[in-house]
């Protein structure tokens, strides 16, 4: 079978499972649910490899194909296909978002056991992976766009997941309002996409690209820039990343998988595939890397002050995936991407680990009331820890290799790039000491009570409630359900987890400088139109310069996160009373919330309930109540002639007679 | 000659018609009206319709007011209230009656057709006479004849039905609803009656 | 006599007629009043007979003669009917019809 035929099957392997699990739920026994949406993925992603397999067999020029099942839409010379482009980038992305997406849903077996929406959980996972993959595979912009719009949908549902609880269906909306600004953002830029080049076909618009547009000419940026808007609100990049800590609220495999695996980083997917347009956009590029810079080191800081293990985890995600927004945009689209891969192993791990931390802690997410796992934890305190060395980039890790592969190439592009390389490293030293941060708080230290329990053999139990804000709540469906899992009494869990593990670990050495570079060359087809992927080599040592400095800032931010929360733990506090404002600009995320609260929302609520107290209530209601009231008045008037009265009923018909005979006179006069 | 026969004939009948409207006696007003038929059987005679005058004074005069006399006898004197419960009806009728005359008057008047200044062609012998009625009726008009016969016999049951006494067994009372009676008479007066009987009672009169 | 005398008479009589029905509250006058139309109805149709020199006309002067009958007969067997039942003999006291 051919590349594209399996394909189809990884496109269609998911939907099934989604169907089986949305019409039989009633059906299904027990964790059925779990394991028909977990084997659906396993298969996408067995189909994945069969795929990459079958593109490998091709000759590296002819790695690009082309499958269309039907016409989609064909007016006005609009011709779209429901068709697929199956070449390197998109199957890496499909093995990535399949991999990682099998791994999650078996945790998901063990940890949402006892929830009561078992099945639909999992029939909406499966719905979310069949879009991702939707989006990655598309072969025309358009359906590009259906898969953009079925994934915001499903992360709505997912973040919304336990629907009673008022803060979730609150995250949700917000999530889905500002995924919809980004999706305006991607149909606007469609529509001169469509102006200019006249298709929407990913390689005729590719090609005709250079040959459309001068560089950095008018309509080029603009569509780059609404792409950006689009690229940026679903991967949760300044200025539109507010929906993400919010989206904690849903179930931790949901964070693991949509919140930082794969789909917020459909953006820089999009970006990446788009870079022939970009190429043609400098200044647009441009502005995409330094606002990654930007987000980068914000979410840095903001990650060393928040409390909540879930939201450090987040921000930390947004940093991530700031780097690889730099390093799409600046050219160095196999070592993003790379970072991408290596990102989805450790983020997940990270998330799963937390999950099973917050199980022990029998729902309470607060890091402040955590400590001293290492115990009562072994398995996870393990796991927990290999995650966070990879995100700090410790040297041999996965984000070791991958991270300074992109800060290299910046380097190595020289002018103001080296801005963005010293920016990375600065946030690269940040991440190391938050990355710890939540090591050293949770792992290491006293145990708390609940972990003393754990080592007692007794998990925690606690009444159920909000862990944000403390509400009470039940477990029936809706809510989390009664029992919590942790990874060490949990197998599937655990399994899950140590696969990601061996991948933060072992993943980097796809592309050690100097050794090989296996992505690099996988990804050749698809970049080799860039001069800047051509052009621009970094030297062997270049590299491992980059990755000295990686390395002892790594260490360094371990050291002092080290210094910070298990040799003076006080240190924190002095720091907090001596900053005090910096400490709340940081604990407040920069005020980000509350400035799009009095810009953006209270003017458009206020224009609601002047548009519904005045054009609804006076207008629209004046129009319709005053015609039915004229209607009414008509009929009060003709039904005076109702009488009863025989002879007044003889009156009209006389009368009527005369008029008649009246007209009939004058017109023929 | 012919005009004096005809002003006669039509002040005969004018009369009559006013008279038949402006006598407060209703059995008055049916004499009025055998005057009137009696004047237009006179002006029948004028335009050549010699059977047909003679049928409207033994038919119309002489059996169909016979039947009227005999109600009016039987009913009696009816008391008309001098109030007219209809606003405008005593001002509106004689008006729209009056436009319609003077509407009419205009049509004929008016109208182009030529042959009604004239007097009429001329007519054979035997123009109106019962053997060419006879004639035509059982002729050309023999469906017609024998429809109105059915008619005819349709209308004398249901006058039988519609005045027939009720069957004792019911009661003596006008109330009680009875089944000598046919469909049409007992249910028309008899909800409208007991119900117009109630706003009577309640003060209808408007 | 021209036919036009005939006309004008016979429409003359018909406004009385209607003006009679619109003014008279009893029945049986009512009921006399549209005699009078349709024997100003019958006039009009023996002109016309006489000035077309058609018998057909007249033919059709006694079928509305006979339809007339057929209605007075009907007509005066409600009235009979009312009277029996005590009802008064004033249309304006049948006002079920009102809206």
């Amino acid at each position: 079978m051919s590349a594209t035929t399996y394909a189809w099957l990884v496109l269609g392997l998911p939907l099934a499972g989604c169907l089986v699990n949305a019409l039989g739920w009633r059906s299904l026994p027990g964790r059925a649910a779990g394991w028909i949406g977990t084997g659906a993925i396993a298969l996408a992603f067995l189909n994945s490899i069969a795929a990459l397999v079958a593109l490998l067999d091709k000759p590296a020029s002819g790695r690009e194909l082309t499958s269309s099942l039907w016409t989609y839409a064909s007016a006005a010379g609009l011709d779209i296909k429901l068709g697929i482009l199956v070449d390197p980038l998109s199957v890496f992305m499909i093995l990535v978002v399949t991999g990682v997406s099998m791994l999650i849903h078996l945790y998901s077996i063990s940890y949402l056991e006892s929830d009561r929406g078992y099945a639909r959980y999992f029939s909406y996972l499966n719905f979310f992976v069949f879009s991702m993959l939707l989006l990655v595979l598309a072969g025309n912009f358009v359906l590009l766009i259906v898969g953009w719009a079925f994934v915001g949908f499903a992360s709505y549902a997912l973040i919304s997941f336990w629907y009673r609880r008022n803060t979730a269906t609150k995250a949700g909306m917000k999530a889905f309002v500002i995924n919809v600004i980004g999706d305006v953002g991607l149909v606007l830029a469609a529509f001169f996409i469509f102006r200019e080049l006249g298709t929407f076909e990913y390689l005729p618009m590719f090609q005709s690209a250079p040959q459309q547009f001068s560089t950095n000419e008018g309509v080029v940026v603009a569509i780059c820039l609404l792409i950006l808007v689009g690229a940026f609100a679903k991967s949760a990049q300044l200025p539109l990343h507010t929906w993400l800590p919010d989206a904690m609220e849903g179930p931790t495999p949901v964070s693991a998988l949509i919140h930082a695996a794969t789909m917020v980083t459909a953006g820089v997917y999009l970006i990446a595939r788009m870079h022939p347009l970009f190429l043609q956009a400098p200044t647009a590029a441009d502005i995409s890397a330094f606002l990654g810079l930007a987000t980068l080191i914000f979410a840095a800081t903001v990650a060393l002050a928040v409390t909540d293990l879930k939201r450090i985890i987040a921000y930390s995600t947004i940093s991530q995936i700031g780097y690889m927004v730099v390093g799409v945009s600046i050219g160095a689209y196999a070592a993003g991407l790379f970072h991408l891969m290596s990102h989805a192993f450790f983020k997940a791990l990270l998330f799963m680990a937390a999950g099973s931390v917050i199980a022990a802690m029998a729902g309470t997410q607060n890091i402040d009331r955590m400590s001293g796992f290492r115990r009562a934890l072994p398995f996870t305190s393990t796991l927990l820890i290999v995650g966070a060395l990879s995100l700090a980039a410790f040297p041999g890790t996965a984000g070791f290799f991958s991270k300074d592969e992109i800060l290299a190439f910046a380097a190595e592009r020289g002018g103001f790039y080296w801005i963005l390389a010293i920016g990375g490293y600065v946030g690269a030293f940040l991440t190391a000491i938050y990355a710890f941060r939540i090591v050293f708080r949770v792992v290491y230290r006293e145990p708390c009570p609940e972990a003393r329990k754990l080592e007692q053999g007794h998990l925690a139990h606690a009444e159920p409630q909000n862990p944000m804000t403390g509400e009470k709540e039940d477990t029936d469906v809706g809510f989390p359900g009664p029992e919590h899992q942790i990874a060490e009494r949990a197998r599937p869990m655990a399994i899950a987890m140590a696969v990601l593990g061996l991948g933060a670990i072992f993943g980097g050495y796809l592309q050690v400088p100097g050794v090989d570079h296996v992505l690099d060359t996988f990804l050749a087809p698809t970049f080799e139109d860039s001069p800047l992927h051509s052009g621009i080599h970094v030297s062997t040592g270049t590299a491992w310069a980059g990755l000295a400095a990686g390395a002892a800032l790594s260490l360094l931010g371990i050291a002092t996160s080290y210094y910070l929360y298990v040799v003076a733990p006080q240190t924190t506090e002095r720091l907090r009373e001596r900053a005090h404002a910096v400490y709340a600009f940081l604990i407040h995320k920069w005020y980000f919330d509350e400035v799009y609260d009095t810009l953006v929302y209270r003017p458009l609520i206020a224009i609601g309930r002047f548009a519904d107290a005045v054009l609804e209530r006076v207008v629209v209601q004046g129009i319709v109540a005053g015609a039915v009231g004229a209607v009414r008045g008509v009929g009060v008037v003709v039904r005076g002639a109702q009488s009863g009265f025989v002879r007044a009923y003889a009156l009209l018909v006389v009368g009527g007679f005369a008029a008649l005979g009246l007209y009939f006179l004058i017109v023929s006069s | 000659m012919v005009q004096v026969a005809f002003f006669a004939g039509a002040i005969g009948a004018i009369a009559g018609a006013v008279g038949v409207v402006a006598l407060r006696n209703p059995f008055y007003s049916v004499l009025a009206l055998v005057v009137h038929l009696v004047a237009l059987a006179g002006l029948f005679l004028l335009l050549y319709a010699q059977f047909v005058a003679a049928a409207q004074v033994v038919v119309y005069a002489g059996a169909v007011m016979v039947l009227y006399v005999f109600v009016a006898a039987y009913v009696g004197a009816v008391e008309e209230p001098i109030w007219e419960p209809i606003p405008g009806q005593r001002l509106l009728a004689p008006l729209l009656a009056a436009a319609l005359f003077v509407e009419l008057s205009i049509a004929i008047l008016g109208t182009g057709l030529s042959a009604l200044d004239s007097e009429g062609p001329t007519v054979p012998l035997g123009f109106g006479s019962p053997a060419a009625i006879g004639t035509l009726l059982l002729e050309r008009f023999l469906v017609v004849f024998e429809a109105a016969s059915m008619l005819l016999l349709v209308a004398a049951v249901g006058a039988v039905v519609l005045a027939g006494r009720r069957v004792p067994s019911a009661g003596a009372r006008g109330e009680a609803p009875g089944q000598a009676i046919g469909p049409a008479a007992p249910s028309a007066p008899e909800p409208g009656g007991s119900g117009v009987a109630d706003e009577h009672a309640a003060g209808g009169v408007p | 006599m021209d036919v036009t005398w005939y006309l004008v008479l016979s429409a003359l009589l018909f406004s009385i007629g209607a003006g009679g029905v619109l003014i008279r509250r009893s029945p049986l006058v009512i009921l006399l009043c549209l005699e009078l139309m349709l024997n100003a109805g019958n006039l009009a149709l023996v002109a016309f007979a006489r000035d077309r020199g058609d018998q057909d006309g007249q033919i059709f002067a006694l079928i509305v003669m006979v339809v007339a009958a057929c209605e007075v007969v009907v007509g005066l067997g409600l009235i009979v009917a009312m009277f029996r039942r005590r009802l008064p003999l004033n249309v304006d006291e049948m006002r079920n019809l009102r809206g």
